[in-house]
């Protein structure tokens, strides 16, 4: 992208990685405020301000954070997916930004409703783990968040690699659906989902705090989404920086390479 | 008030374990963003900058 | 006139594959003797309890079958991707995921068929009795063909990578997983109810679904790695 192309429409423009690093800073802060403001809340509630359940006892506040790990976990891999088919259909430099930036973030959250949950099935229902459907699923997508990882880290051209990462997010994605619907089709230590067409299956006391944790979280996963995906945007701007330092020094090369954005072989680069 | 009960210890667990993966998260994303602002900053130092700044050499870079 | 020019190609496809195999007979056979040390180790590992063998039995061929496909993952596109062919291929007339069905035909029969006729030898070992062994055949021969459609999209992800021989199992696994539960099931439910189970109409639907999807999949990642 040379600095001559004029964005064709309000979604270019705004989509321009250039263009996203100007925006995107006035939303730090006021995310990270809120995200700490929801946190606060959403903690008080959970610890202090709530009933224990009727049955589970005082169990339940494990819930306010293991459903918002869990829920997020897998919101998180739709965000992945959607920019999976942005970067292959229209071959979007912040797609491919935006897909490595939420892989750790999803990996983490994957393995904390894994972690959580484990604790709350032993005094809840008596074992740290059983192999049913969405526990089974959930192990699964977790596997494939590290999977991906992996393979960031392994591709050295990584406007290359984006595509080709975009292909097997894809793949993976059929996971997705599998971990709604496997409470479903197996019977396991899962309930049935909470939310029913009818309405909420669970008293409004319970529903507070996890709301407001669900949101809490969700703020703290677009915060940090955003700060990574600014850190991947400078990473590249220095990893091409570093490579036209080292074909100009070098003599002879030459100097009308278009290094602006993309990211070619790492020559002494940082790859993480 | 919380009643101490048996789950108590499984309850205590489970925030300290997402506190603590929450900070190292936290931490990483924050870490991460700071080196790569400090390649930048010394790749400017060293004298390589953008094509784009030869050509407006009154455009800042606006980063955090 | 289309259709046959695409099957004929198609069948260029699989016939190289095929003769490539022959010449170079000594992955299938490596393939083999991995499978059945697997049918080896695990009674040496777990004890001589015939019953609890028996019982296992399912599960070790599954767990063998997959582990020897994800093995056998290296040369469906890596010595076609450093030759070229893979390159020419992109021009041929027909498309590139017409050309990854045919290789991942070829890869099944070359791979898979051979792991599923030894099976007898496994079952011999690990005490076997006719109905499980009969189910468990055909459970195999109704999942393998999943295993080696996604099998094929991890090689064709790491097709690039320098380490992608180890890189591709690791990506497989996780999906792989569901065959692996659903093929053990249908193994166990049909030797118990002589009558198909939901798990075996899951695991032919997984190959299916596989088997329609994966080309796609497949000639996206191969093109994306040509660039």
């Amino acid at each position: 992208m040379t600095p001559d192309n004029k964005p064709k429409n309000w979604f270019s423009a705004l989509a321009h990685p250039g263009k996203f690093m100007r925006w995107s800073r006035y939303f730090i802060w006021p995310l990270i405020i809120l995200t700490a403001i929801s946190f606060a809340i959403g903690l008080w509630f959970a610890l202090f301000n709530s009933p224990p359940d009727y049955q589970m006892g005082e169990t339940v506040r494990i819930m306010y954070i293991h459903v918002p790990n869990a829920w997020l976990s897998q919101m998180v891999y739709s965000i992945m997916a959607i920019s999976a088919i942005g970067s292959l259909v229209w071959r979007h430099p912040l797609a491919d930004v935006a897909m490595k930036a939420a892989a750790p973030l999803g990996a983490a959250f994957t393995a904390m409703a894994l972690f959580t949950g484990s604790l709350w099935g032993r005094p809840a229902w008596g074992t740290y783990w059983e192999w049913d459907g969405r526990m089974t699923s959930t192990l699964v997508l977790f596997l494939i968040y590290l999977g991906l990882i992996a393979l960031w880290n392994t591709f050295s051209d990584q406007s290359k690699g984006a595509r080709i990462i975009a292909v097997f997010t894809l793949v993976g994605a059929i996971n997705i659906p599998i971990i709604k619907f496997s409470v479903d089709w197996w019977n396991g230590l899962h309930q049935p989902s909470i939310i029913k067409a009818d309405g909420l299956s669970m008293p409004a006391e319970l529903y507070t705090p996890l709301l407001i944790m669900t949101l809490a979280f969700t703020l703290l996963f677009f915060t940090l989404h955003l700060i990574n995906m600014r850190t991947e945007v400078l990473r590249r701007r220095a990893n091409s920086l570093e490579r036209q330092h080292v074909i100009a020094s070098s003599g002879g090369a030459s100097t009308s390479l278009d290094v602006t954005n993309t990211d070619l072989d790492n020559k002494g680069g940082d790859n993480d | 008030m919380i009643e101490f009960e048996a789950g108590i210890i499984f309850i205590i667990a489970s925030y300290v374990g997402v506190a603590l993966v929450l900070s190292l998260l936290i931490g990483w994303v924050w870490l991460n963003s700071n080196k790569q602002k400090a390649r930048l900053v010394d790749l400017e130092k060293r004298g390589i900058h953008r094509r784009s700044k030869k050509n407006n050499p009154d455009k800042t870079e606006q980063t955090l | 006139m289309r259709v046959f020019l695409i099957v004929r190609i198609f069948m260029i496809v699989i016939g190289r594959d095929l003769q490539l195999a022959i010449k170079n007979g000594g992955t299938t056979v490596t393939l083999l003797i991995f499978y059945l040390s697997i049918g080896v180790i695990m009674p040496i590992a777990i004890g001589p309890d015939k019953e609890m063998l028996a019982g296992l039995a399912p599960a070790i061929i599954w767990v063998g079958a997959l582990l020897s496909t994800l093995l056998g993952l290296d040369r469906l596109f890596v010595s076609d991707h450093e030759d070229g062919t893979l390159l020419s291929l992109h021009h041929a007339n027909i498309s590139m995921a017409s050309i990854a069905l045919a290789k991942i035909i070829a890869h099944w029969l070359i791979t898979a068929l051979p792991l599923i006729l030894i099976t007898p030898l496994l079952a011999i070992m690990l005490f076997m009795e006719m109905p499980v062994f009969l189910a468990t055949m055909s459970a195999l021969l109704l999942g393998t063909p999943a295993l080696t459609a996604l099998g094929a999209i991890g090689a064709a992800v790491a097709v690039t990578l320098k380490r992608g021989g180890v890189v591709a199992p690791i990506l497989i696994l996780p999906l792989a997983i569901p065959v692996l539960i659903f093929g053990v099931s249908a193994a166990n439910n049909f030797a118990a109810n002589m009558v198909s189970s939901s798990a075996t109409l899951f695991l032919a639907a997984l190959s299916l679904l596989t088997i329609a999807f994966s080309p796609f999949a497949i000639s996206l990642a191969l093109k994306a790695a040509q660039e």
